[in-house]
């Protein structure tokens, strides 16, 4: 595959929500094997634009091309077909749970038509394993005894174990602490070097300058930048671009401006 | 393993590789205790400490051969309902009209078997309870009312239905022999033999294939040690059945297991199969422990509620033909009272969380002991004075009443007060 090429691509992407026009003309791009971050203030779309990517709400207008295809994402399950996976910020994890049925949640493997739990165990070390994570010491342990870099962990390997080509992940450092958040990024790096499409969606702009290789930032529905990370490795840049929607040369220009 | 630093430097899942020993498990389990996960730890104890205490204050009568089947045929229709509403906490729900289902269900029962055959009379009973159960799932599934709200209608609903069945204030008599002897009639002293026996190597069996699964994760030890205790118990307590325990002027002999225990067993093991190794199982579990996650992982969580409250329906029908039999006819009480209260609370008292995504259903079973001991152990007892109280009617509704509610709240604070902690 042509690694120039993005594995994702939305253009156009116009989206309102009765008087609201919440998305203009949005493009984005996901390339495989690299970290593009979604960044913007509250309110500038973020959400809804993952949310069109996902198949969670119908666009208004606008093309999605995966793989250099075209396609039409008409819902989650086929977002999920396609190989596009998000992890949302509040994780959808059972508690209840232990770390293999957490995983296989919704999609249990069966053997005579009953749980064939070997097979799942088996498949859920596996994975952490290629992940590198080295912190679960049973993969039978319950989720509510894991903490809160581990369940992200967790939750991070249930989207990569399907297979998934495209991970989206919805502020996945917010609620950690310092120690634990060096996990969840090195896992981040990790997933992008399997040749995963990665999208991070953050407001720490450290995080961001540290892990992504490409920037994106929006500001009221609009994409100001699309930018490789080598360009923004100022931290007062990200967050005026993000604040004002330009900075310097880059982003909207003055009669764009609403 | 005994240094407990140890386990701090393992990595990469070395908990699932390690061999255990019998130590360390029993240490793994305080360690669980510790935690706040409690189990069915304080049932167990109850247990214990209930019949060495009824034990005490009266060997000749708690501790007799016919009590010990008295109890046990006492505590079979609790334990049903109990695990039919075991099935709707797990998602979190109640259903407090389980008790007027289980009424229901008898009354069709007994009022269709004076017309009809026993089978399509037992078909026409569980067909009704599914159907109650199927109700109650629609209106919190799809209509979306809380299920404390429906049931608590349901409570009057169901209630009236009971009392026009029976006939306001009237009772229906059973004579079919089957139905009386569901409850009341016991395997003769050698098939119960071959039952304790099959039973056994059957466990045997199951505790070593889970032994082979868990990656020597259980140790030989643990295994050998639970079906020796399993071999003692049930040998010791057949070995009382099979004997005569009628009054000594009794017309004919009364001996062998009741057909309660192997009933129960086999719901037991049906239901638990149901949820620990079907995929149904696990999305009930999942549901339970979170409704967001289980409907983002594509489970049809409306589906699995109404599931569960039809089930719920079904083993509390099944429960009422246990109560049924008990007294040999359907009365406008029949599931009245304390029968749903005496279902959640053992439940409860089980280990099963009130708050959803938690139990299992032996914990109806260990629950249902302890709270068919207090009043089975209470009324023998009888009046006692005590020093400095003076004389106390243990055998009273109003002490027995009083000692279930005590022991109810407890069981519900303990699992509050864990369900905090692990938070």
């Amino acid at each position: 595959m042509n690694t120039d090429a993005a594995i994702l691509e939305a253009s156009g992407i116009n989206k309102t929500f009765g008087p609201v026009h919440v998305l203009h003309d949005v493009d984005f791009k996901v390339y495989a094997g690299q970290v593009t971050s979604l960044i913007g203030d509250n309110g500038a779309g973020k959400s809804t634009l993952v949310k069109c990517i996902t198949g969670i709400y119908p666009k208004d207008s606008g093309t999605f091309a995966f793989e250099g295809q075209p396609v039409d994402i008409g819902g989650p399950r086929v977002a999920s077909e396609l190989g596009i996976e998000v992890v949302y910020q509040d994780l959808a994890l059972c508690e209840n749970l232990d770390i293999v049925q957490n995983l296989f949640l919704g999609r249990e493997r069966l053997k005579t038509g009953l749980l064939d739990e070997r097979s799942m165990e088996q498949a859920t070390r596996d994975t952490l394993a290629g992940l590198s994570v080295r912190t679960v010491k049973s993969v039978r342990q319950s989720v509510s005894s894991l903490s809160g870099g581990q369940r992200q962990t967790v939750a991070i390997a249930k989207a990569v174990l399907w297979k998934s080509k495209v991970v989206l992940l919805d502020e996945p450092t917010a609620a950690l602490g310092v120690a634990q958040t060096r996990q969840v990024l090195d896992l981040v790096r990790r997933l992008a070097e399997n040749g995963i499409g990665v999208v991070l969606i953050s407001h720490n702009m450290n995080d961001v300058i540290e892990v992504s290789d490409r920037v994106c930032a929006m500001y009221l529905g609009r994409v100001v930048a699309d930018v490789p990370v080598t360009s923004a490795t100022k931290r007062e840049f990200l967050v005026e671009l993000i604040t004002s929607g330009r900075s310097g040369d880059v982003g909207l220009r003055e009669e764009a401006t609403i | 393993m005994s240094d407990p630093n140890a386990i701090h430097a393992l990595t990469d899942f070395a908990l699932d590789t390690v061999e255990k020993d019998f130590k360390s498990v029993v240490h793994d389990n305080v360690v669980r205790l510790k935690s706040g996960n409690l189990g069915s730890l304080p049932a167990i104890l109850a247990i214990i400490v209930l019949t060495g205490l009824f034990g005490w204050a009266n060997p000749n009568s708690f501790l007799s051969k016919i009590n010990l089947a008295n109890f046990l045929e006492q505590a079979s229709a609790v334990i049903v309902i109990a695990m039919a509403v075991s099935f709707v906490l797990l998602l979190g729900e109640i259903d407090l009209s389980a008790g007027f289902t289980a009424g229901v269900a008898a009354a069709v029962l007994a009022t269709r078997l004076e017309h009809w055959a026993l089978l399509p009379s037992i078909g026409m009973s569980a067909l009704v309870a599914i159907v109650l159960g199927a109700f109650t799932g629609f209106m919190v599934a799809k209509v979306g009312i809380p299920s404390f709200v429906v049931t608590l209608a349901n409570v009057l609903l169901f209630q009236g239905v009971l009392l026009l069945l029976v006939k306001d204030g009237g009772s229906v008599r059973i004579d079919d022999d089957v139905i009386k002897d569901l409850v009341g009639g016991n395997l003769s002293p050698s098939s119960s033999w071959i039952f304790v026996g099959v039973g056994l190597v059957l466990f045997a069996w199951s505790q070593v294939r889970k032994q082979r699964v868990s990656h020597r994760a259980i140790p030989m030890s643990l295994v050998v040690f639970k079906v020796v205790v399993a071999a003692i118990g049930s040998v010791l307590v057949t070995s009382l059945l099979v004997e005569n325990r009628a009054f000594p002027n009794a017309p004919a002999p009364i001996r062998g297991i009741p057909y309660v225990v192997p009933l129960v067993l086999m719901l037991l093991l049906l239901l638990t199969f149901v949820l620990n190794r079907t995929r149904y199982g696990r999305h009930l579990y999942a549901v339970g422990g979170n409704a967001e996650a289980a409907r983002r992982a594509g489970i049809n969580v409306p589906r699995i509620r109404l599931s569960a409250f039809v089930i719920c329906g079904l083993l509390a029908g099944i429960g009422g033909a246990f109560l049924a039999s008990r007294v040999n006819s359907v009365d406008p009480n029949t599931g009245a009272n304390d029968t749903l209260l005496l279902a959640v609370g053992s439940a409860v008292i089980g280990g099963t969380s009130l708050f959803g995504g938690q139990g299992r259903m032996l914990n109806a079973v260990l629950g249902g002991f302890v709270l068919a001991l207090i009043p089975n152990g209470l009324t023998l007892v009888g009046k006692k004075s005590l020093p400095g109280v003076g004389e106390i009617d243990f055998a009273s509704s109003g002490t027995k009443f009083i000692c279930a509610g005590l022991a109810l709240l407890l069981a519900s604070s303990v699992d509050a007060l864990s369900r905090k902690r692990s938070t």
